[in-house]
């Protein structure tokens, strides 16, 4: 068994149980969705003409929820200290405790997307795309989401924290993402929507774990 | 990679928040040879060790690992090396004893029998199933001491091993570190009280 598949079973089993798991973020995401009928009210071509973006914001809120244990539980217990002291570098132990992130929350959250996005009145012709955006999404969500509990490590009200930093960061994929979705339901080119969140989460994946373990060192030192 | 033979410090001062820490403290340990550092609370135990550990850059100073020809990477030497028993437990609560066993074992570089056979020699085979949560301070020790035993490392960082224990796990105890310290281990403990082995002492002052 490879020190990959070891950290990564053990991180994905604190993830499946963090904020109280997959139940919780897919039922937050829900509830938020829930909600916007209710207040904008349920007027059919209303509701669909929003149905995609408000699914997008539905998931970056829901994103956040588990993301101030990230860290900080490990941070707390002195089990950042143990795997600091392991085979792999602090960088990849960051990128791997993002990828568990992403598994336990954003995944079912990519599941559930489209069931929403179609009962607030998506065509569901767009049920592949708002799944498939949502888990791209989703990479950009958890890694970008782990780097902003990383930095708040060492401050004192770090969930707060956590979504100032995290909230303005997650824009362009929502951006993106509720762009492609639109387009693609109003039948003109939507390839570019789905191509920019795609580099937006490759680029989170391949930058942010190095100031992960940057803030991580900090906050043990 | 040569095995550790020797641990250096030599004129490490570290600093916390502003205030100077061990002011030039030097010290080496051989393999076979365990160091006692003793100090007032605050005095810096705790930082020493996690300086040594590789976690807080010393201000001046240095710590070097030497084996046989001579200086070792210390990043190297850190992860392959060295095992560190801090006040935080490292344990997540929410697990069972015997999942967090493993993969501290495995971690360390250790395998899932040598794991299971090193709870059995601290007498936690009962508590294997139970989740960390339930453990007892003293049982939460010995669980992380498991790790020392099944995940050979010749270097070991232990603050305040002892407090926790009762007297036949400290004994217990002992009789582990002797055995390290015959098969050429370093053992580094911050202590109040007296170490149950026979250890140089080095004082620091706060």
């Amino acid at each position: 068994m490879t020190p990959h598949s070891t950290l990564f079973r053990r991180e994905l089993s604190l993830a499946w149980a963090r904020g109280g798991g997959p139940l919780l973020t897919v039922g937050f995401f829900a509830s938020v969705c829930l909600m916007v009928p209710l207040s904008i009210g349920a007027a059919p071509g209303r509701l669909s003409a929003v149905a995609g973006g408000i699914t997008w914001v539905g998931l970056a809120l829901a994103s956040l929820l588990s993301l101030d244990r990230l860290f900080e539980r490990d941070f707390e217990s002195g089990a950042l200290d143990l795997v600091n002291l392991g085979p792999l570098p602090l960088e990849t132990i960051c990128a791997v405790k993002c990828a568990a992130q992403w598994l336990a929350s954003c995944a079912p959250l990519a599941l559930a997307a489209p069931v929403a996005a179609i009962g607030l009145g998506a065509k569901v012709e767009t049920a592949g795309l708002i799944a498939l955006t949502a888990a791209i999404g989703g990479v950009a969500f958890a890694f970008v989401g782990g780097a902003g509990a990383a930095l708040a490590l060492v401050s004192r009200r770090g969930g707060v924290l956590i979504a100032l930093i995290v909230l303005p960061l997650l824009t362009p994929p929502v951006i993106f993402g509720g762009a492609a979705i639109a387009n693609f339901a109003a039948g003109l080119p939507w390839t570019t929507g789905l191509i920019l969140l795609t580099a937006y989460a490759l680029a989170a994946v391949a930058l942010t774990p190095f100031a992960m373990a940057g803030a991580c060192r900090n906050a043990l030192s | 990679m040569t095995a550790l033979e020797r641990l250096e410090v030599a004129a490490v001062t570290l600093q916390r928040g502003a205030r100077a820490l061990l002011g030039g403290l030097s010290f080496d340990a051989v393999a076979g040879e365990a160091v006692a550092i003793t100090g007032a609370n605050g005095a810096g135990k705790t930082s020493l060790l996690r300086a040594i550990a590789g976690f807080t850059r010393p201000v001046s100073g240095q710590i070097r690992f030497l084996g046989a020809d001579g200086e070792l990477d210390a990043d190297a030497t850190r992860r392959e090396e060295c095992h560190l028993v801090g006040h935080a437990d490292g344990l997540a609560v929410g697990r069972t004893v015997r999942e967090e066993l493993v993969f501290a074992v495995r971690w360390t570089g250790g395998d899932a029998t040598a794991a299971i056979d090193g709870a059995r020699r601290l007498g936690l085979e009962r508590l294997l199933d139970l989740p960390v949560r339930h453990l007892s301070a003293g049982q939460r020790r010995r669980v992380v001491l498991v790790r020392l035993i099944a995940a050979p490392r010749r270097l070991w960082l232990l603050d305040e091993p002892l407090t926790p224990l009762d007297a036949d796990s400290r004994a217990h105890f002992g009789e582990i570190m002797s055995a390290h310290l015959a098969g050429g281990g370093v053992i580094v403990a911050a202590v109040h009280d007296p170490l149950p082995i026979s250890a140089r002492t080095v004082a620091i002052s706060g």
